[in-house]
């Protein structure tokens, strides 16, 4: 592919490194760094594994990761289970010059901001929210439901973002899918029901992989929706996080409890990388 | 049976689109309220709460620095972006592929961390918490998109134009701002624009990397310690309307330039 002359040996370097040279000082130079601060005590500042070993030890860290890993798998099932029928929906049910429109319109309430997003669930869940009224309204609850600031609340606003992205990843590869795997079916005598099972959902398993994977990552590294939907109830990892260096300023604590919570994901990566290839190829 | 399916599809269809749209409508309905607290039932349309947030100096200088720091961290995300993209589509470096993992392995990384290890990396070098400073964690995240987007529309029809051009005798620099941006324009502007709404809507590099000078979804944040609150709806609201807008003005110059 090479077009250069040889005299422009040094054009390609001067073009790649202005890239190059940032990913390296403002992204692995700075894991190098928290890497470091990880091993480091924070009083005092010697070397120590300490970090490391409170979280193995105290078990209020470790609830925070196990609320995590929860929350997360929590909302990854809820949110196929939800998607997977609406994208299905989208792509076969409603018209092909309709789809468009349709997708758009499931897309539009992410264009306010994140923070807002959660934010606007809080109205809808909030003592004297519309859940609330709606309910005792019509005589089903006498007190208001405690919605808000609690798991309940946080695995909501979750789905409502991640139905809305599995939804895109599941229709784009059923909209890969060639009609004639749906004929040979249908002509070798499988009902609908029968070829869905055996020929649609396994060939999209590639999808929901994607976004069962992009879900994990995303949901399990974010600190918004925990924090303003969950409230300091019950604590998730990167809650963890950003109470280190709120409170008290323990970037060394900090930096081991991101470390953990970056090998983790890496961890979870592994386990879907088989899959994650499928659907690149 | 098969009107059962259509009839069962349809109603499933309404209660998802329900539940997406439910908060928002919340969101806007009760930013209209006069009264200080965004709750049911709804008393009437008020623009008190919008007089509110646009005479707010905190709100507005806050939107200000976040339009500034979306426009030049895009800028040079798409700068650094491009000319790596090219580099590594045109010629032949030793290690390509590593170097190009490098380049996108910040897109597998929690926002958190990358704000996490430049607090940790900014604080030990005497780096003072400033908008400056959010921006270049803008940058980690988004070079990685604008050079995984440019990168993979670089086709080989480009590069027999370019050839033509250097073959008529057009220097290097040349090429690269009458050939290769032109041509590439589409995917600049896609990745421009993902950029955008990416740094637009950033709070924990914000949150974690700037002090007094914030940007908007930082600001909104500080609001959001008063609970419920009928100010946050109004610019919740704002920012949902400019998106709309510019998401409409994408679609449409986007669908303007299918036919060419």
């Amino acid at each position: 592919m090479s077009v250069s002359g040889s005299n422009s040996r040094a054009l390609p370097w001067a073009l790649v490194t202005p890239a190059l040279a940032w990913t390296l000082l403002f992204f692995v130079l700075p894991f190098i760094a928290m890497g470091l601060s990880s091993l480091t005590a924070h009083e005092g500042g010697g070397f120590t594994l300490a970090n490391y070993s409170q979280f193995f030890t105290d078990p209020s860290y470790w609830r925070a990761m196990v609320n995590s890993l929860e929350v997360t798998a929590t909302v990854t099932v809820i949110s196929i289970l939800l998607a997977y029928p609406f994208a299905w929906i989208l792509a076969e049910q409603v018209p092909e010059r309709w789809q468009r429109l349709a997708l758009m319109l499931a897309v539009l309430p992410f264009w306010t901001s994140y923070v807002v997003r959660s934010y606007s669930w809080l109205l809808v869940l909030a003592q004297n929210g519309v859940v609330n009224r709606a309910l005792s309204g019509i005589g089903l609850i006498a007190e208001p439901l405690q919605l808000a600031n609690t798991r309940f609340a946080t695995v909501t606003g979750f789905v409502h973002f991640f139905v809305m992205l599995l939804t895109l990843t599941i229709f784009a590869n059923l909209k890969q899918l060639s009609p004639s795997y749906r004929k040979a079916a249908a002509d070798l005598g499988a009902g609908p029901v029968r070829t869905f099972l055996h020929v649609v959902l396994p060939l999209t398993l590639p999808g929901i992989m994607v976004g069962a994977f992009l879900t994990f990552v995303l949901c399990i590294g974010d600190y918004i929706t925990p924090q303003i939907l969950g409230g300091n109830n019950e604590l998730v990892m990167p809650q963890l996080v950003m109470m280190q260096i709120g409170r008290r300023g323990d970037f060394p604590l900090a930096s081991a409890l991101s470390i953990i919570l970056m090998a983790v994901v890496t961890i979870a990566y592994l386990a879907c990388a088989r899959w994650l290839k499928i659907e690149r190829a | 049976m098969r009107a059962i399916v259509r009839i069962a599809a349809w109603l499933y269809a309404i209660a998802i689109y329900g539940f997406i749209f439910l908060p928002v409508v919340m969101l806007v309905l009760f930013s209209l309220q006069a009264t200080s607290f965004p709750i049911p039932p709804f008393t009437g349309p008020s623009l008190r709460w919008y007089q509110a947030v646009l005479s707010d100096p905190r709100l507005t200088s806050a939107l200000v620095n976040s339009l500034l720091v979306a426009v030049l961290s895009s800028l040079a995300s798409v700068t650094l972006g491009f000319l790596s993209a090219w580099g590594f589509a045109r010629f032949v470096l030793p290690g390509s592929a590593l170097l190009r993992g490098l380049i996108t392995l910040p897109l597998t990384v929690s926002y958190l961390i990358i704000g996490m290890g430049l607090l940790v990396l900014f604080n030990w070098a005497g780096v003072p918490k400033s908008l400056i400073a959010a921006g270049v964690g803008h940058v980690v995240i988004n070079l990685p998109l604008c050079f995984a987007i440019i990168y993979s529309q670089m086709g080989d029809h480009q590069i027999n134009i370019e050839r033509a051009a250097r073959d008529l005798g057009a220097a290097e620099w040349k090429v690269l701002l009458m050939i290769t941006v032109p041509v590439m324009a589409p995917a600049i502007f896609a990745g421009f624009f993902l950029s955008m709404t990416f740094s637009w809507d950033e709070f924990v590099i914000s949150f974690l990397l700037t002090r007094f000078d914030t940007t908007l979804p930082v600001e909104i944040w500080n609001l959001l310690r008063s609970g419920l609150n009928p100010k946050t709806n109004a610019v919740g609201s704002l920012v949902f309307a400019v998106s709309i807008v510019l998401v409409v003005f994408f679609e449409l110059t986007l669908l303007r330039r299918k036919p060419a």
